[in-house]
């Protein structure tokens, strides 16, 4: 590790941000920003790679190597970029339909791979770039452009989707916090495995305020709740709020009535392996639930690919007697001529 | 005691065994090539393996066949007609009776050619009524009663026993050209190592096989083909796959590069991605990706890290892979896609070979999009053209296609095991850290490279991209002339590849007035056409481009030589139209063929003949 301490300025690359003004971008970009310094990575360790959309454009304001891909396929060679050279920290910048619709099978297969790179998942559930499309995070009903009449598409919830796939890190925030994205932004880069982290990301043009009901100031801490490993699930502007397990489903309830206590609430445990609480946790919505926001998932189980790929060479390399092309080209069946 | 038989001394001969799939046909050719190859003949050998996996078993589509052609002058196909045809059983008789000699020999299981698998073959009676076997040499031989006999008392169970009976066609096959049997009982000691009664099996059922045929009486006469005028040196035999697979190899080790192949499975790539999942030992990483897109776009990444970086696929893989394709190019990072060419469209003829794919290796992308593209031309020279594939794309920081086909690929032939040190170094344009006033897209003057700066280095980061980049600084830029000259370079860049490559030889006559042309795998049957018309004392030239874009320098100087000139290839004619492109002053007559299978050189010399007239 770099012995220099850099700070965030030392991040910044010398191009103009071209995003939208009041874009939700522009916070990520900042979190990312504070999160980069406290890595222990020096500068030219650090890989961003993204695809097509507004987001993508992320790696050429980053003072790192970055790679602007093509639309969909940011998964697959930032999985590339890993697997060559392991000591990088990857980082995937996506949007909604770059990383579900035109990438969705991209982002599975690398779920399931579990390679140790970290994924951040600007969920404006909007086509910004193509100007005002629905996307697969839309929901259901959503007028945009190509559904003058609503969509009749049922919505993709990027959580869903990697706890499902049995990812082993999912975690969610949200523009409009970005002390809590950094937060978790530098688990995520702790974790050893694929990290996935959806932040809800308001498109000031094509989707404004389509969070709103979660992000206003005066509603926010009734309809969201922030989890941490270890800890109650309480919520609420007064803490007064909690959620349990009632006929294996979670359940939103008031402290105090009913009898029920702290004690009564689930203990968030992020670091199981069983995926059924979490995947109820990353489906609540508002107005049913509050929407969760934190680490809802980081399971250290599996062995990352890239480090099993460098343990399967090592090993192969100790057993072989083949230690060169010269000596592959003679081994097997061979013979003269004289 | 039989009776000597008469010995025949010919140049060469070519014998396709045939049967079942499960009746181990490739293992019997391959065994019978080995032997002719160490004993010192010139060997070509082409395997026919159904598409179906386990196809029902007695039926033409189940018919796996292996063809070996072997001489004492220069082998350069795999023979388009047999001299013998081992049939064990009738559907393998059916599939195969059309490329046998009107003078061949066809060797049968007669046992095998019951009511019921005569009809599961197709035949609506017998066989060799329906079939015009005058002039053929029918030998009926019991080869199944003949292995349980030979057997029965070694202690096998009923299935294995039958499972032996490929060995008994060897042992016939063998004695009667003249082959020594020790290879193939070598071969037994080695396999079957940790199972000696199967060693002993085999062995015996091969020997049996051997006497039988010296016993009956049935060939009038042997026949010996004496070994080949071969250079001196240590010979293995390599298909067209595994050539390539070890030429990117050898190409990563001399260039000091990891070399890394994202790919998805592909028929006829599949092997080139097997071959190389094997070699951990030689830190080779191999990325089994969820599609095709994947599988190029991982190698991008890995060429962005810093590795040499490999993508491989068939002619709908490569149609998936164009728009990364194109991502390589604007991102000028060295690049190397091969595309084992096979009959389409769509999924076509997924087994079958065709010249498919020139057209969309060369234009199929969005765009000003240029590319290298290169074709191996014997199953041999996949070894070379894929060191010099990985040699241009990292010198000259582009893509580069590689074309091979179906036919090089399966094909084998023996390979004299080259001396690496003979090959040329790979230059890397590596930058080192903190290189003052470094930028991404400033260029060598002399190859207009840009230079390869990997994550990890230190003081050199930067942004590549798929946006047009700004010449010199890579930052985006839209600005109208630096697009025009970015395009401009990108392609005078491929252009300048030109100068480090060999001239294009004429092989045959210089003073011919007709020239040949051919490309890629049909090398083998042209240069044999072409022998065969000279031999009549024709005189005729030929070239055979293995590099196709840019192609030799020397290109229009050859093609000025002659008068007609004449473009044979396996495809309606996608090689003339690129010559024609490129040299418009010159008539081109073509000869094309489109029927999943390699030229035949008996249709090749009518043609030519028919062009020297004409």
């Amino acid at each position: 590790m770099d012995t220099q301490i850099l700070n965030t300025e030392d991040f910044k690359s010398d191009q103009m941000v071209r995003w939208c003004a009041g874009c939700g971008d522009h916070a990520i970009l900042s979190s990312v920003l504070k999160t980069l310094p406290q890595l222990g990575y020096k500068h030219e360790d650090i890989v961003f790679v993204s695809g097509i959309g507004c987001s993508s454009r992320f790696p050429y304001y980053v003072n790192t190597y970055g790679f602007h891909g093509i639309h969909g396929r940011a998964m697959a060679v930032a999985s590339g970029v890993k697997t060559s050279n392991p000591n990088l920290s990857v980082w995937i910048i996506c949007g909604d339909g770059d990383g579900l619709a035109i990438g969705g099978n991209h982002f599975l297969h690398l779920v399931r791979r579990n390679i140790d790179v970290n994924l951040i998942m600007f969920n404006n559930r909007i086509y910004g770039l193509t100007k005002g499309q629905y996307s697969p995070t839309s929901k259901l009903g959503s007028v945009t452009k190509t559904s003058p009449y609503g969509t009749i598409e049922r919505p993709f919830k990027p959580g869903g989707i990697t706890i499902g796939a049995n990812g082993t890190y999912f975690a969610r925030s949200i523009d409009s916090m970005p002390k809590v994205t950094t937060e978790l932004l530098i688990e995520s880069a702790r974790h050893k495995g694929t990290s996935i982290t959806e932040v809800l990301q308001n498109c000031v043009i094509y989707n404004d305020r389509i969070f709103a009901d979660i992000t206003d100031r005066d509603n926010r801490d009734d309809r969201i709740i922030l989890l941490k490993h270890g800890e109650p699930m309480i919520f609420g502007k007064n803490q007064d709020k909690g959620l349990i397990m009632r006929n294996n489903r979670l359940a939103v309830v008031q402290l105090g009535q009913d009898g029920i206590t702290e004690k009564d609430l689930l203990v968030h445990d992020a670091h199981c392996e069983f995926i059924g609480t979490h995947q109820l946790l990353a489906d609540m919505d508002y107005p049913d639930y509050p929407v969760a926001i934190g680490v809802i998932r980081s399971f250290e189980g599996p062995k990352p690919y890239d480090e099993r790929m460098e343990d399967q060479i090592v090993e192969v390399c100790e057993k072989s007697k083949i230690h060169s092309v010269h000596d592959l080209m003679y081994s097997g069946s061979t013979w003269e001529v004289k | 005691m039989s009776k000597q038989a008469k010995v025949i001394e010919i140049e060469e001969v070519a014998i396709r065994f045939s049967g079942d799939s499960g009746d181990g046909m490739q293992l019997t050719g391959t065994l019978f090539s080995d032997t002719s190859a160490i004993y010192g003949n010139d060997v070509s050998t082409f395997p026919d393996y159904p598409a179906e996996i386990r196809a029902p078993q007695g039926t033409v589509g189940g018919v796996s066949g292996f063809q070996v052609h072997f001489g004492h002058t220069r082998i350069n196909t795999p023979g388009d007609y047999c001299d013998v045809l081992v049939a064990m059983n009738p559907a393998a008789l059916k599939a195969n009776f059309r490329w046998v000699k009107p003078d061949g020999i066809i060797i049968f299981d007669a046992d095998q050619f019951d009511e019921k698998n005569i009809e599961k073959a197709g035949y609506n009676g017998d066989p060799f009524e329906i079939e015009d076997v005058s002039g053929i040499q029918v030998i009926s031989a019991p080869i199944s009663t003949l292995t349980k006999e030979s057997l029965k008392d070694v202690g096998l169970d009923p299935k294995s026993i039958l499972r032996c009976k490929n060995m008994f066609a060897l042992g016939i096959v063998s004695w009667l050209f003249d082959r020594s049997l020790e290879h193939a009982i070598k071969f037994f000691n080695t396999k079957f190592a940790k199972k000696p009664l199967l060693v002993t099996a085999n062995t015996k059922v091969l020997y049996d096989g051997y006497y039988y045929a010296e016993t009956i009486e049935a060939f009038g006469s042997t026949y010996k083909v004496k070994p080949a005028d071969i250079e001196k040196g240590i010979y293995r035999n390599i298909n067209g796959n595994s050539a390539l697979a070890w030429g990117l190899m050898a190409a990563a080790e001399k260039a000091g590069l990891q070399l890394f192949c994202g790919s998805y499975p592909i028929t006829p790539a599949t092997a080139i991605l097997e071959e190389l999942a094997v070699r951990k030992d030689l830190k080779v990483k191999t990325y089994q990706a969820e599609d095709e897109i994947a599988g190029i776009c991982t190698a991008i990444g890995a060429s962005f890290a810093g590795s040499l970086a490999v993508t491989t696929t068939s002619g709908p893989g490569l149609a998936l892979k164009g728009e990364a394709i194109g991502l390589a190019v604007m991102t000028e990072l060295p690049l190397v896609i091969v595309d084992v060419q096979r009959g389409g469209p769509s999924t076509g003829l997924p087994t079958k070979t065709e010249q498919s794919d020139l057209m969309q290796a060369l234009f199929g992308r969005n765009g000003e999009s240029p590319v290298v593209v290169i074709a191996t031309s014997t199953p041999s020279n996949c070894f070379d053209y894929a060191y010099m594939a990985c040699k241009i794309a990292v010198e000259h920081m582009t893509p580069v296609i590689l074309l091979s086909d179906g036919f090089l690929a399966n094909g084998t032939e023996p390979w004299k095991i080259p001396d690496l040190n003979d090959y040329p170094d790979i230059k890397v344009p590596r930058v080192a850290a903190d290189t003052p006033n470094w930028q991404s897209y400033a260029r060598d003057p002399e190859t207009l490279a840009r230079t390869w700066a990997i994550p990890g280095t230190h003081g050199l980061e930067h942004r590549l991209g798929s946006l047009e980049k700004m010449n010199l600084t890579g930052d985006v830029s839209y600005v109208p002339e630096n697009h025009e000259l970015m395009t401009q370079l990108r392609d005078q860049k491929v252009q300048k590849v030109a100068k480090d490559i060999p001239p294009l030889e004429i092989i045959g006559d210089e003073d011919a007035d007709l020239l040949v042309i051919g490309w890629g795998g049909t090398y083998g049957h042209l240069v044999s056409a072409l022998t065969e018309v000279r031999r009549e004392g024709k005189k005729v030239a030929l070239v055979q481009f293995n590099y196709i874009n840019p192609l030799p320098l020397n290109t229009k100087e050859v093609l000025s030589k002659f008068k007609k000139h004449l473009v044979c290839e396996i495809n309606l004619g996608q090689f003339a139209n690129y010559l024609r492109m490129q040299f418009p002053e010159y008539q081109y007559r073509k000869f094309n063929k489109v029927m999943g299978l390699p030229f035949t050189v008996k249709d090749l010399k009518e043609v030519i003949i028919k062009n020297l007239e004409d």
